[in-house]
């Protein structure tokens, strides 16, 4: 089935945050942050601002009637800073304005006064003046100590990637409605709906349920709307609770980067100890997360890192430890991966300065050590049903691995200007949320007396189709036509206390409480279909809008059924949900079993480097991926495209750049590029594993919001090898992203 | 006042002519179809398409509305989604649905905007040319690839496509509504309009104005002379290639003269900005907007241009490497427009090639460009232009290099030389857009690519190591 948006999207009919039409009297906000990363306010002057004709009003946190506290996971995040400010960018003020317009002239108007204090950027400086986030945590198993006398080689070094910004072409907004009784409507481009309802309550001080939060989708969010979507709906809850009036908060895009935080920036140190036979004995990492200013997930996150600290290899000995570094950076927060990502190329960093130290291919090397049934992950958790065994043969006879390093070598030996490289890069990443309790989800479905269906769900849409897939659930598990199904918004007086849709899980956790309210729904028809035949429930079923009894079609429709449900006082709504069984995790311990399930896959990435300019196109990126069973390929398959090209852009022109004083440089999309349509690879092939698929999953399955992006980390390891082809005595460092200026500089490096 | 067709609706507007499309459509008209990503130009989220009637015949492209004053769209019309959509859907978004063009589905309205504008291009389908269309249309969930089969798609569906009565043809078949076909009349009803002067600044294409100070504009009424046909041509006479102060990159790129004087000008020009903005930014106006890494001034100063700046009918001519005083000083009064700009004609001995590298190779400001236009008679150089960006505070002519140059032989030794005393001539800061250090280099390599590219039978990389 297709994306059910689909059609409303090519004919611009979708509506989105900022096309919800106009309430009459609507104020539109504009924020005032701060425009250095690390100061104490001294004095702010509205006046001129507020003398603006057009201007309502400017909101401080002297307006707050509850709390000025944001933090989601800890309270160290205040909606508009009073005394201090940590980051540049900071929320300080809301202007409410007639207009869009008025509001920035006023803010030009606004006169501050800060006395800056050093601001600091780099995590491990951070480390060094113990400002962190919270207490390091390690994950072990076995004992390194001890395993490094056994190794024969033993190789260290530092791998650093920087952030990511998230830029979901629609950017952060709400919209809130005051309602009778003090309630308020809000309106919000959020993957978090129940976060963003919490948070206006705790800062508005009153009760959960006199705030509604709806979703209809969003224009993108990679977790970049998971957290952080909720600053701006909770000001216009504030102006709308305050004034009365609606008011609509959308920022614009140099604020959106200003204001936002972003993938986490690492800086780690590993230590690899191999023994003869190239198994990896030991393996040491310390990850230094640049958590910026405030929490926000970064906890969660860096305990992520640490989950994929030895991504899809067998390691016996294992001590991961991670620092979360508190600097003046806007803070960090989710983005597709949450954490993963940054792990896991660590890893592979240590395997190629290995490899090339021991002169083979770090494929040889990747391949030996691959994860098998029955190992254990540094958390506990034993593997199984592992895919990469049979992936990685399957690459070999798919895409022929040897006849790819044959034709990059043959290429690079004939060519002086160009040179060819290529890259394997496995993937084993974890579903579930690492925090147990967030595994649970509801879905409530209304079948409506004409035979029309209402599905509501905690999921979030926003481009990963999850829509699509809870519709083909429920069409499926009724046996109805599609176009008789209608997926409601996201909304917290439906669904509620909702985990955000992130994790991958999304699909798997709303779907199952789907399931299950169609499953009360259907016990409940087929006991009315058999008393109506003389049958028993068990004899009935659904198929094409007709009950079949006993094998038998009979003359009774789908909406005949439901009409004498409706007639018999049968409840034709369902509230159904679920919660993910097995997973467990002991933080005292570090150990349990915190995943469903893990989705496998491997990609073969070949690029071309042009040795005159240091520009490189990638020529081709072939995947074999464990779908499980998809329920929905061309789905899926954008899933892993698209997640593809946002790991390649991480990894190779998305330059995130802070100048030493906290500040924004690549602050626009003139500043900041991701990937266009010309530098995204030739040639995307993927290939499915044939695999049962999980139980764990939706209707088998897998999970495939996220898993794909880190095929992208092939991308920095193939422009390496290029590189290394030109000139072999290019320093061997591993520092993220791969840009046109990093690889000029290593083609001529002397 | 300003009048156009939008959709199939006419238009009198009495906004500040400085005000922006965009929000015409999306809040003045409740157009939401079209959306807001960046403001900038950059994201093609707010791509709409402008119909022209030249030469008796409509042309339409497609462009950036979040940088268009609505004094630019005066006499055309003006296409947004909503005025595409019919009661099925079209080939172009059909296939984006077919294909899973779409997920979130924020930025598909762009492309389905600018395949559109693709289909009704007056020329025969390429797929190269379906690409060249959406180049300036970001998508962050797709990652294009299902983008690239729907755009096969639809080139394949046009290959019985009558390119000399397009509009016609793409009604008939469905791509576009049938209003389209009475359009033509209905903008020769409105007068059109020569050089509006407003009391505000003097507006290009305002791919560079709209991105400085939007807030400014939008509340002023602008001059314009994108609707000035006037400035818009392309002459050669007796030696010299004349175009109009109104001359867009796009009519560059389309110009059959052209293509012939300079063989790689399309390679060329795919690097610089995308289609969108191509389609309504000028030349003059990168001459003067003045920034460091300016495209076409390194492409003009090697052609040693001259141009023509006016005012109040009085007319004067400059060398182009002349204009340049120092960072963003010109010579130029405020109330000079640039009316022409011209260059002598490469003799056949001459060889023409641009350089540009950034961090994105498409639709980015370069790190460092550079152009040269050399003649060689016997292996001797008879004259050598060399031009370069991003090495100093303007677009600047390596008059030193190119002077050493002069007489030489091509050869890797002289080449090596020249190199050190270009290095002199330039003074690179680390900024956004690359180190010093890797500015320099950058140079030495972009300069060593024109002679291994122009001179491939005597310089090679090797020899250059
Ligand atoms: C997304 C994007 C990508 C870009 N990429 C590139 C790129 O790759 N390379 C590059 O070089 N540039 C790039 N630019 C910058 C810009 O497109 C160019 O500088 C363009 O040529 C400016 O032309 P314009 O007509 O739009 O100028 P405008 O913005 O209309 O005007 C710029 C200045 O020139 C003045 N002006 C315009 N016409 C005249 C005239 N005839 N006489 C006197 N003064 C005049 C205006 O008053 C104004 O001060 C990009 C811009 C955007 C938005
Ligand atoms: S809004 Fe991004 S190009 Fe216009
Ligand atoms: S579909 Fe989301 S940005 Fe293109």
């Amino acid at each position: 089935m297709k994306n059910i948006d689909s059609k409303g999207h090519v004919t611009g009919k979708s509506i989105y945050l900022d096309d919800i039409p106009t309430i009459q009297g609507t104020l539109f906000g504009v924020i005032f942050d701060s425009p250095v990363a690390h100061g104490h306010i001294e004095s702010i002057d509205y006046s001129k601002a507020l003398a603006l004709p057009g201007i309502q009003t400017i909101l401080t946190s002297k307006e707050i009637p509850g709390e000025n506290q944001i933090g989601g996971i800890f309270p160290d995040e205040e909606l508009f800073a009073e005394e201090d400010v940590h980051f540049q960018g900071q929320p300080i003020a809301l202007i409410l304005a007639e207009s869009e317009h008025i509001a920035f002239q006023a803010r030009k108007l606004i006169e501050i006064k800060i006395t800056e204090k050093e601001a600091i950027v780099d995590p491990r400086e951070a480390r060094k003046k113990n400002q962190l986030i919270f207490p390091p945590r390690t994950f072990s198993l076995g004992n390194t100590d001890s395993a490094w006398s056994q190794c024969a080689h033993i190789f260290e070094g530092q791998a650093d990637t920087n952030g990511q910004e998230h830029l979901y072409i629609e950017m952060q907004g709400a919209y809130a409605s005051p309602l009778e009784n003090g309630n308020i409507r809000v309106s919000s481009s959020t993957q978090g709906p129940t976060a963003v309802q919490r948070t206006i309550a705790k800062v508005l001080g009153m009760g959960m349920h006199k705030i509604e939060v709806d979703v209809v989708r969003l224009g993108g969010g990679f977790g970049g709307k998971e957290d952080q979507a909720t600053p701006w709906a909770v000001m216009a809850a504030l102006g709308a609770h305050v004034l009365k009036k609606p008011v609509k908060v959308v920022l614009h895009r140099m604020d959106d980067m200003r204001m936002t935080g972003k993938r986490h920036p690492y800086s780690s140190d590993y230590k690899i100890g191999l023994h003869e036979d190239l198994k990896i004995l030991a393996y040491e990492v310390i990850f230094h997360q640049n958590a910026g200013a405030a929490a926000d997930l970064s906890p969660a996150v860096m305990e992520r890192t640490l989950f994929h600290s030895t991504n899809s290899y067998f390691v016996p000995n294992v001590k991961a430890t991670a620092y979360s570094c508190k600097t003046n950076l806007p803070p960090n927060t989710a983005f597709r991966g949450f954490g993963g990502p940054q792990g896991m190329f660590v890893i592979e960093a240590a395997l190629v300065h290995a490899a090339n130290e021991l002169g083979i291919s770090a494929h040889e090397l990747q391949k030996k050590n691959l994860l098998q049934d029955g190992d254990e992950f540094p958390y506990g958790q034993i593997a199984a049903d592992v895919g990469l065994t049979q992936i990685w043969s399957d690459m070999e006879a798919k895409f022929d691995i040897k006849g790819a390093e044959k034709r990059v070598s043959d290429f690079n030996s004939k060519n002086s200007d160009k040179k060819k490289g290529f890259s394997l890069q496995p993937i084993a990443f974890g579903i579930s949320f690492t925090k147990t309790p967030m595994n649970q989800a509801r879905a409530l479905v209304h079948i409506y007396s004409d035979g029309s269906v209402g599905v509501s769900t905690g999921a979030v849409e926003m481009g990963q189709g999850v829509n699509t897939k809870m519709l083909q659930i429920a069409a499926d598990m009724f046996s109805i036509d599609p176009s008789k199904v209608r997926l409601e918004s996201t909304n917290t007086t439906r669904v509620a206390n909702t985990s955000p849709t992130a994790a991958s899980a999304t699909a798997d956790l709303n779907g199952k409480a789907l399931q299950n309210a169609c499953y009360a729904l259907l016990t409940r028809l087929k006991k009315s279909a058999a008393d109506h035949f003389g049958s028993a429930a068990s004899d009935i079923q659904f198929k094409d809008e007709q009950v079949i009894n006993s094998g038998k079609a009979t003359d009774m429709t789908w909406n005949q059924l439901i009409d004498q449900a409706f007639l018999e006082r049968v409840c034709l709504t369902e509230n159904g949900h679920y919660a993910t069984p097995i997973i467990n995790f002991d933080k005292e311990k570090e150990k349990g079993h915190p995943f469903a399930y893990h989705v496998y896959g491997l990609a073969l990435t070949e690029v071309t480097v042009d040795c005159i300019r240091g520009t490189y196109e990638f020529d081709s990126v072939k995947i074999v991926h464990d779908f499980g069973e998809s329920m929905n390929l061309p789905v899926d398959i954008g899933q892993i495209e698209g997640g593809l090209v946002q790991g390649i852009g991480w990894m190779t022109m998305e330059e995130l750049d802070y100048d030493k004083k906290g500040k924004l440089r690549s602050n626009s999309l003139s500043t900041y590029k991701i990937p266009d349509i010309y530098s995204v690879p030739k040639e995307v092939l993927i290939e499915a594993l044939e695999t049962e698929g999980a139980e764990q999953a939706i209707l088998k399955s897998k999970a495939v919001g996220e898993p794909p992006l880190m095929y992208g980390l092939g991308a920095y390891f193939a422009i390496q090898n290029a590189v290394r082809a030109f000139n072999p005595d290019a320093q061997q460092t591993f520092d993220a992203p791969f840009t046109h200026e990093k690889v000029l500089m290593g083609l001529y490096q002397i | 006042m300003v009048e156009f067709i939008l959709n199939n609706e006419r238009i009198n507007s009495n906004k500040p002519t400085g005000s922006l499309l965009l929000d015409f459509v999306r809040h003045d008209k409740a157009l939401t179809g079209t959306k807001i990503g960046c403001r900038e130009g950059d994201c093609g989220a707010c791509t709409v398409l402008i119909g022209e009637l030249i030469d008796d015949q409509m042309k339409y492209q497609q462009v950036t509305s979040c940088l268009t004053p609505i004094s630019n769209v005066h006499g055309k019309h003006v296409v947004t989604v909503e005025g595409l959509n019919m009661e099925d859907l079209s080939p172009v978004q059909k296939y984006m649905v077919d294909e899973a063009g779409t997920q979130c589905g924020f930025c598909t309205v762009g492309f389905v905007v600018s395949l559109t504008g693709f289909c009704l291009a007056n020329s025969a389908p390429t797929y190269e040319g379906a690409i060249a269309a959406i180049n300036g249309n970001i998508c962050r969930c797709t990652g294009y690839k299902s983008i690239e089969r729907a755009a096969k798609h639809v080139t394949n569906s046009l290959a019985n496509k009558d390119t000399n009565e397009t509009v016609n043809w793409l009604a008939e078949h469905k791509f576009i509504p049938a209003y389209f076909d009475d359009i033509r009349s209905l903008l020769e009803e409105i007068e059109p309009a020569h050089i509006i002067q407003g009391t505000g600044e003097l507006v290009g294409g305002g791919t560079d104005v709209y991105v400085q100070k939007p807030d400014e504009l939008i509340v002023k009424n602008v001059g314009t002379i994108a609707s000035d046909p006037g400035l818009r041509f392309i002459e050669i006479e007796n030696g010299t290639c004349i175009l109009g102060g109104g001359t867009t990159v796009s009519d560059l790129l389309e110009s059959e003269a052209l293509r012939q004087l300079f063989p790689r000008l399309s390679e060329h020009i795919i690097l610089v900005s995308s289609s969108l903005i191509r389609n309504i930014s000028t030349l003059a106006g990168n001459f003067v907007n003045a920034s460091p890494i300016g495209d076409f001034s390194a492409f003009f100063l090697a052609l040693n241009a001259k141009i023509t700046l006016t005012e109040n009918k009085q007319s004067r001519s400059i060398l182009l490497k002349d204009f340049y005083k120092g960072y963003k000083d010109l010579d130029k009064s405020d109330g000079e427009i640039i009316t022409s700009i011209s260059f002598e004609v490469p003799t056949n001995d001459s060889h023409f090639n641009l350089e540009k590298v950034s961090k994105r190779t498409h639709l980015d400001i370069a790190s460092v460009n550079t152009a040269i236009q050399i003649s060689v008679v016997d292996n001797a150089i008879a004259s050598a232009h060399i031009s370069a960006g991003g090495i100093g505070p303007i677009p600047t002519y390596l008059r030193t290099t190119g002077e050493f140059l002069e007489g030489k032989e091509i050869s890797t030794e002289n080449i090596k030389v020249a190199n050190e005393i270009l290095q002199l001539e330039i003074s690179p800061i680390s900024d956004v857009r690359g180190t010093a250090d890797y500015k320099r280099l950058l140079l030495r390599q972009l300069f060593f690519a024109h002679f291994i590219k122009l001179f491939p039978d005597q310089i090679t990389l090797e020899s250059l190591q």
